[in-house]
């Protein structure tokens, strides 16, 4: 049995208090094994979002554990939270998130850049990753001037670059058209099948959620349903 | 992220919003070259008056006189005194008190004064006429010289007291009335000095031109070598009773520099003398001119404090801009304390952009200026160069705005700093 790389006990997030409280999480218990693609669906406000950023540190629960192998996150603090963001983590946003008027190379070299890597070899790094996404002739071009397609797969080199452990794609598809939303879906879970990065997505799309091995289904802050299509681990429904 | 990769994506994000950054730059660039100038003029002015003390007296030495003892009008008569008879007008601006004149006696009271080295009697020479071989006569004004001056000379060189020989340096307006054809050319040249005795006869003495000095702000009087003064003032007392050539207005004493000239000038107000050394007369000049460039600068600093909100301003609208970019780089594991290095450097590099282009162009300016006004408005003042510009107070001011720069960034920059990524990505 594959070790959880990811796992929350009861995790709750509520935002405000008294009258204006709103609990966006109530409760969510989940394990995420080291290889696998789960597929984390629901409307908007069900949740999902807040589960991601808590599951990807930016954000801290109000109650409940969360354990990055089998380590407790609450526990991280500074230099060595960011180090773990820097190395285990890749995020790939619907609304890109790519810096504009900065050429594509400079973008995908950032996390290199704040990894402290040596100029030289973030460059040759960066233009590796390019490659890989068939975009090293966009290198030099402006971000701004890409297609949405060439956006998001700059996205995903900058996500790859640093070579994570997970990836968190928050709506991927959401901002592209069928046919470069299919592309993107394939690279995405191309680099999950033959490098073996984690993959977790957030989305509604349930064409999209139905690629990943497993789906788990949130409503208003709890999970409502899991289906394990190839069943490494047991999921645990919600409590 | 490393050091070298915070200060040229600092500089490269300054850029990012070229409008902006260069509306900031104006600004700074005021302020850095309001107080880049008037801090030449500060240096310039300061300069000159240094090179003009230099040439009245030497820091260790300090000219000594005996105040007459004042009596206040409600007194009465003043009771006489045989020595008080023998006052004499001491030389200098007016509203210089009358002192009594000193004697031997009064020379060796000076002398054994804690800190006084030695000290010498002032001897005034009235000399009639300059001649350089036949051309025309031309009255010679003197002025004592205190040991251990150094004279601004536009040709030749400084006294040799110990060679004994009879030597002069004579001002600039001299040369050419006297028939020499350039500065150069009156050097070494004999020159002959009359003086007239107590019985009306004139004597003439032989003497060398050694240098020709810049006329200076005290005006033009020639100087006249130790061995010199000491032939012309014997030959002028011939006739006098002794008891008045032994006496003397002032004299000048030197001192020991180890010991604060405050110390000595107390020492000898004890003993019933008064001293003054040449920072005392003249410092009152500068102190006036430090007060009116502390206050121009204090203007500079107004227009530099100006432009450190439009820093304020400009940063704040740049972590705005870059809410997400910030979010972005924290959810990469960037920390607070880079992030606010980012923005603090990026608006140290503004300052240092306006600060260099501002005291850069202040210096041309300033160069431009005072050479114009040396040759026109102030061709008067040799020697003066309005502004001058020193490596230190350019470097000052470097550091200032810099600095200043730096102090704006502070609310920007932990702004930044402090962002939630979730927040931040969230922003639209």
């Amino acid at each position: 049995m594959t070790t959880a790389v990811l796992s929350t006990r009861n995790l709750t997030k509520q935002y405000g208090s008294g009258s204006t409280r709103f609990d966006a999480l109530k409760g969510v218990t989940i394990d995420i094994a080291e290889g696998e693609s789960v597929a984390i669906v629901g409307k908007s406000g069900s949740g999902k979002s807040t589960l991601m950023h808590i599951l990807a540190l930016l954000d801290s629960p109000t109650s409940g554990e969360l354990a990055i192998d089998g380590l407790d996150a609450a526990k991280l603090r500074g230099a060595r939270l960011n180090s773990l963001r820097n190395r285990t983590f890749g995020f790939v946003f619907q609304q890109f998130f790519l810096t504009p008027n900065t050429s594509v190379l400079d973008n995908v070299m950032l996390p290199l850049k704040i990894a402290r890597v040596p100029s030289r070899e973030r460059r040759r790094r960066a233009l590796a990753a390019l490659e890989r996404l068939e975009l090293a002739e966009k290198a030099s071009s402006k971000a701004n001037d890409l297609s949405g397609g060439q956006k998001q797969r700059v996205v995903i080199a900058r996500a790859l670059v640093n070579d994570p452990r997970i990836i968190f794609a928050d709506e991927p598809t959401g901002n592209l058209d069928t046919a470069t939303g299919a592309v993107v879906q394939d690279l995405l879970f191309d680099l999950n099948e033959t490098h073996g990065i984690t993959l977790v997505i957030v989305t509604h799309d349930e064409e999209l959620a139905a690629r990943a091995s497993r789906r788990i289904y949130l409503r208003d802050g709890l999970v409502v349903d899991a289906i394990d299509v190839h069943a490494p681990v047991r999921s645990a429904v919600a409590s | 992220m490393r050091a070298v990769d915070i200060v040229k994506t600092a500089i490269g994000n300054s850029f990012r919003s070229r409008l902006r950054t260069t509306l900031t730059v104006i600004a700074i660039f005021i302020g850095a070259f309001t107080l880049t100038i008037t801090n030449g003029l500060g240096t310039g002015i300061n300069n000159y008056i240094e090179g003009q003390v230099s040439s009245i007296g030497a820091p260790d030495v300090m000219t000594v006189t005996k105040p007459a003892e004042t009596t206040a009008a409600t007194d009465g008569p003043p009771k006489y005194d045989p020595r008080a008879a023998s006052a004499v007008a001491a030389d200098g601006p007016p509203g210089t008190p009358s002192v009594v004149a000193m004697t031997s006696d009064d020379l060796s009271a000076i002398a054994d004064v804690a800190g006084v080295v030695s000290v010498e009697p002032v001897l005034n020479v009235r000399t009639d006429y300059v001649q350089w071989t036949d051309h025309d006569k031309y009255v010679l004004a003197t002025s004592p010289l205190g040991s251990g001056v150094q004279i601004e000379l536009a040709a030749g060189k400084q006294f040799d007291h110990a060679s004994g020989q009879y030597e002069v340096i004579l001002p600039t307006s001299y040369v050419e009335p006297m028939g020499f054809a350039d500065y150069a050319s009156a050097i070494a040249q004999p020159v002959t000095i009359a003086v007239t005795d107590a019985l009306r006869e004139q004597h003439v003495v032989e003497a060398t031109i050694v240098g020709v000095q810049e006329e200076t702000l005290f005006g033009a009087t020639a100087s006249l070598g130790d061995a010199l003064t000491t032939e012309l003032y014997d030959l002028q007392s011939i006739g006098l009773p002794e008891s008045s050539t032994t006496e003397y207005s002032s004299a000048t004493a030197r001192f020991d520099t180890a010991v604060p000239a405050a110390e000595v000038q107390r020492s000898l107000v004890d003993a019933g003398y008064s001293g003054s050394t040449v920072a005392d007369r003249i410092g009152t000049f500068q102190t006036v001119i430090d007060g009116i460039i502390l206050v121009l600068n204090a203007f500079a600093i107004i227009a530099l404090l100006a432009a450190g909100f439009g820093i304020i301003n400009t940063l704040l609208m740049s972590v705005q801009e870059r809410t997400r970019e910030i979010g972005l780089m924290k959810a990469m594991g960037m920390s607070g304390a880079r992030i606010f290095a980012l923005f603090s450097t990026e608006a140290v590099f503004i300052g240092f952009l306006g600060s260099a282009i501002g005291a850069g162009i202040a210096m041309i300016v300033g160069g431009f200026v005072s050479g114009i006004l040396a040759n026109g408005l102030l061709a008067g003042l040799a020697g003066l160069q309005l502004l001058a510009f020193t490596p230190a107070s350019i470097a000052a001011v470097l550091l200032l705005v810099m600095g200043i720069a730096f102090v704006a960034a502070v609310l920007p920059a932990s702004r930044a700093a402090r962002q939630s990524p979730i927040e931040s990505l969230r922003y639209e």
